[in-house]
């Protein structure tokens, strides 16, 4: 169980336009400076101008495993934003709003409010972006924090824009800080300073990092919410990086343009959401038959169709695993936190190298938009990279065959360019010697070796990938059981469950195809009682599961509103389901945004 | 003609048209149009001295798409309609590759519309070459987007009422650079065609009148031989892109077949800045240095 000395949470609400992305990059940047822990989860609508924005930054000594369950402080930008959250706000937390144009409502007692007065404490200053800046200085004086480093912070984000930006700023920010020290009681425990500096890492940053480390030389997307971030960092970073990163028209020409870049030899790999995603469903099956490895990674967002663009869900696994027709080798893997999301890349790099198929990751909106802190020491730039024996210089052989029936169904793969291994791949059924043989109809026997040469190649398959384990006590009372983005959540709950008596361990799930079938059997024998956690509304892994190896659970917690869980939700959903008041629980969203 | 920084080729010595001949025979139906833009690739290859492992084929499905398997070279049979996105990806990978993407009309104008668009804008360096037979063969007769407006197929068997495309006009509104018309029934005009456009440095389009004789009996031989006229015989110039629409469009008592357009840009492999130097992407080396590494972390702080 995580012991938090110190343990903040602040939101800051507005309209999208309005700039809520610079205090809050402000903010997160002093705290992993400071060595603090901090998890940010950003709410907001897929719309240009207007709607509701809501950045809620959590900070700890200890890991911060999600964006938590109270807030501590509150900046509004708008009035939408007072009305919307002051009922929210409990006792001993503050809320910070520009007095000169937004009316405070019913505040809980114990609320403390903290209107700002911001033209007048400015003489007189109508920017209009200067109440988010004096917003900071209230908030670095609620939190105790010194003001040069707020100082220092904004010098390092306007410095681009000239002395007179700077010197605006932080002229408005000391007046906000004078302020509120003058007129406002500070949180009694002040941000502790940690052991040494953090990073802070977004998601879509650590899955395009990852590639690069794996040695990516060739990136294509379609922009599409929430996986365009990948392609800006690859874009902002492929001159340095020497990778070739091509925006294409549409993601049927994504998916295909990648499988021609990696039939070329480049380790290719592109990003896209569950619609993209659907449209690249065909060349996944083409990959999978030419026997040329791309990495496809989907950010889900809550769907069907366009859905909510700018929400949270897992509802893709599905579509993931009957992606393209026919039967065909396929890795699925979802990453359980940002971390891991760039350590996966390229390991699973060196498996569809190996056994040459498509590989497939599952990111959501959560991991991918969110924003960690990270110890830049666990961040290995150079991990191993192995390419299995890919041919890439000219010989004299002759009889080569791309798709040779071995013992292991690999087969020798020779990219284009070469003397001595001029070949032809195809979609349609082939013999070793990439001669189609779709329209064999006398030759059955051809047909079914090159489909168990392919299958064959997973033979043994799981010992290529590590197991699930069980963490937490053996004898616990109830099993959490989750797969991808909620891994980090559940362990929270867990912690919280210890709080109130009930002793949980979890079981997450990272490998999806292929699946450690015998390892989950065991776990799930060994369980008092088992507990689903979703973040869709069918229990698209509950199916799976039993479809693959009979397990049921015996209960299941699903959330699909497009906001991801809280730590309480699951807690609640848990104590509920121990009473034996449902066997299905569907929490209750109670932050509107 | 300049030919640009096209890849170098070898000294055209002992390669022969049979140096190019594939695995298998083709299935094609005796007297179909493909068979003479086959020979006229074997042809310009040899003349031009490409080997056969600097060549990759590309094509989507069809029965002119089964042209990889009938020719001996790197070769990709891909899905329908993608030739040219999965070209420009090994294009763009290995841009030493000679990259020739072959494929019918119903693969590249239809289905693959979008794509050809976008890779005429682009200019990637491939040359494409479509079987054009106004009908979809493979599928036993049905209208294709170069049908004739009355056309009558197994799906409209009262007469097409659309309008076809014009893949000449097409290509030089989307910006191709090199737009020729070739007639499979002229293997000298269509061999020089091919050259030219193996040689050009950029998108490379030859619509290549194909004809179907067995589901397309409105345009067969007999229906092109009394009208092709050769643009080279009435001396157009290709860089005048106005006349090459107005004899593009021209599609009664005269067709043209012949360059229409050839102008001289960038190329996508050379407009890139990531392979300004260093070779082929696909051969380059992978992974992050050290000073790269430490880089990206110092970025993060």
């Amino acid at each position: 169980m995580i012991q938090r000395e110190f343990d903040f949470a602040l939101a800051i609400g507005g309209a999208a336009g309005q700039g809520i992305a610079t205090p809050g990059n402000i903010l997160a940047r002093i705290f992993v400076r400071r060595g603090l822990h901090l998890n940010a989860y950003n709410a907001f609508q897929s719309i240009i101008r207007g709607g509701h924005i809501f950045l809620t930054i959590r900070i700890s000594d200890q890991e911060a495993l999600s964006h938590g369950d109270k807030l501590d402080l509150l900046v509004c930008l708008n009035q939408d934003t007072m009305d919307r959250h002051l009922r929210i706000m409990e006792p001993g937390s503050s809320v910070v709003y520009n007095s000169d144009v937004i009316k405070p409502g019913e505040a809980k007692d114990g609320v403390q409010l903290c209107p700002m007065p911001i033209v007048d404490i400015t003489s007189g200053n109508r920017n209009r972006l200067m109440q988010n800046t004096g917003a900071l200085g209230v908030s670095m004086s609620l939190m105790g924090l010194d003001f040069h480093i707020l100082e220092d912070s904004l010098t390092l984000q306007f410095q681009r824009k000239g002395q007179a930006v700077v010197d605006e700023n932080v002229g408005v920010a000391r007046a906000g800080f004078e302020f509120a020290k003058a007129n406002f009681s500070a949180f009694p425990k002040q941000p502790p300073v940690g052991p040494k500096p953090l990073a802070a890492w977004v998601g879509n940053d650590a899955l395009a990092m990852g590639g690069a480390a794996a040695g990516v030389k060739f990136y294509c997307a379609y922009p599409m919410s929430p996986s365009t971030g990948v392609l800006h960092w690859m874009a902002q970073n492929a001159p340095a990086l020497d990778i070739m990163v091509r925006q294409i028209e549409d993601e049927i020409g994504v998916a295909n343009v990648a499988i021609g870049a990696a039939h070329a030899g480049c380790r290719t790999m592109c990003a896209t959401s569950g619609g993209g995603f659907a449209l690249m469903t065909e060349a996944i099956g083409a990959s999978a038959m030419m026997e040329i490895p791309v990495v496809f990674i989907n950010v889900q967002r809550a769907g069907p169709s366009t859905g909510v663009p700018t929400k949270t869900e897992q509802g893709d696994l599905w579509q993931m695993l009957g992606a393209s027709q026919g039967d065909f080798q396929r890795f699925i893997v979802a990453p359980l936190d940002t971390l891991d999301a760039f350590n996966t890349i390229p390991e699973l790099f060196n498996l569809t190298d190996k056994y040459q198929c498509p590989g497939m990751v599952l990111s959501d909106l959560l991991i991918s938009e969110g924003t960690f802190s990270v110890d830049p020491d666990q961040i290995n730039l150079q991990p191993k990279i192995d390419r299995s024996g890919l041919i890439t210089e000219s010989s004299s052989t002759d009889g080569y065959l791309r798709y040779k029936n071995t013992e292991d169904g690999i087969s020798p793969r020779a990219i284009p360019g070469l003397e001595g291994y001029v070949h032809v791949v195809s979609t349609d059924e082939h013999d070793e010697n990439g001669v189609l043989i779709s329209d064999e109809f006398t030759n059955p026997h051809k047909r079914r070796m090159m489909v168990e040469k392919r299958a064959r190649k997973f033979d043994g398959i799981l010992d290529q990938i590590e197991a699930p384990e069980l963490v937490g006590p053996e004898d616990a009372e109830v099993t959490l059981v989750g797969w991808g983005s909620t891994h980090s959540v559940i362990k929270e709950a867990i912690d919280q469950l210890e709080a109130r008596g009930v002793i949980a361990n979890q079981l997450s799930i990272k490998w999806i195809v292929p699946l450690h079938t015998e390892a989950v059997t065991d776990i799930f024998s060994r369980a008092k009682k088992t507990i689903m956690v979703e973040n869709n509304h069918s229990g698209q892994f509950a199916r799976y599961l039993r479809s693959e190896s009979g397990l049921t659970a015996d209960g299941h917690i699903r959330k699909y509103d497009g906001e991801p869980f809280m730590p309480h939700h699951i807690v609640d959903g848990v104590l509920e389901l121990l009473a034996g008041k449902t066997d299905h629980y569907v929490p209750f969203q109670e932050i509107m945004v | 003609m300049s030919v640009g920084s096209t890849p170098p080729v070898a000294e055209p010595t002992a390669l022969k048209p049979s140096d190019y001949k594939g695995k298998v025979d083709p299935d094609w139906c005796a007297g179909c149009g493909d068979f003479g833009v086959l020979r006229g690739l074997q042809k310009a290859c040899a003349e031009l001295g490409i080997r056969p492992h600097e060549i990759l084929t590309v094509s989507g499905i069809g029965c002119s798409s089964n042209f990889p398997g009938f020719f001996n070279a790197y070769g990709m049979h891909t899905l329908h309609g993608r030739s040219l996105a999965v070209a420009t990806g090994a294009q763009m990978a290995n841009h030493e590759l000679h990259v020739v993407a072959t494929g019918g009309d119903g693969d590249g104008y239809g289905i693959g519309g979008n794509h050809f668009a976008h890779t005429a804008r682009r200019n990637v360096n491939i040359t494409y070459l479509v079987m054009n037979n106004q009908i979809y063969g493979l599928t036993t007769g049905q209208i294709s987007p170069t049908s004739s407006a009355g056309m009558k197929t197994k799906s409209t068997p009262f007469g097409s009422v659309e309008m076809p495309v014009n893949p000449i006009t097409t290509a030089i509104m989307n910006g191709a650079t090199f737009v020729a018309r070739g007639y499979s029934g002229d293997g000298k005009q269509l061999v020089g065609l091919m050259k030219m456009a193996l040689q050009h440095t950029g998108f490379a389009l030859i619509d290549i009148f194909s004809p179907c004789v067995t589901f397309n009996h409105d345009n067969d031989y007999s229906f092109f031989k009394p009208r092709i006229k050769r643009l080279e015989d009435e001396n157009h110039d290709p860089s005048d892109w106005k006349t090459a629409c107005e004899k593009a469009m021209l599609w009664g008592d005269t067709i043209y077949t012949g360059l229409f357009l050839q102008r001289f840009a960038k190329s996508l492999d050379q407009a890139e800045p990531v392979l300004d130097e260093g070779g082929p992407m696909a051969h380059r080396p992978l992974g992050l240095s050290d000073e790269q590494a430490q880089k990206l972390i110092a970025g993060m702080m």
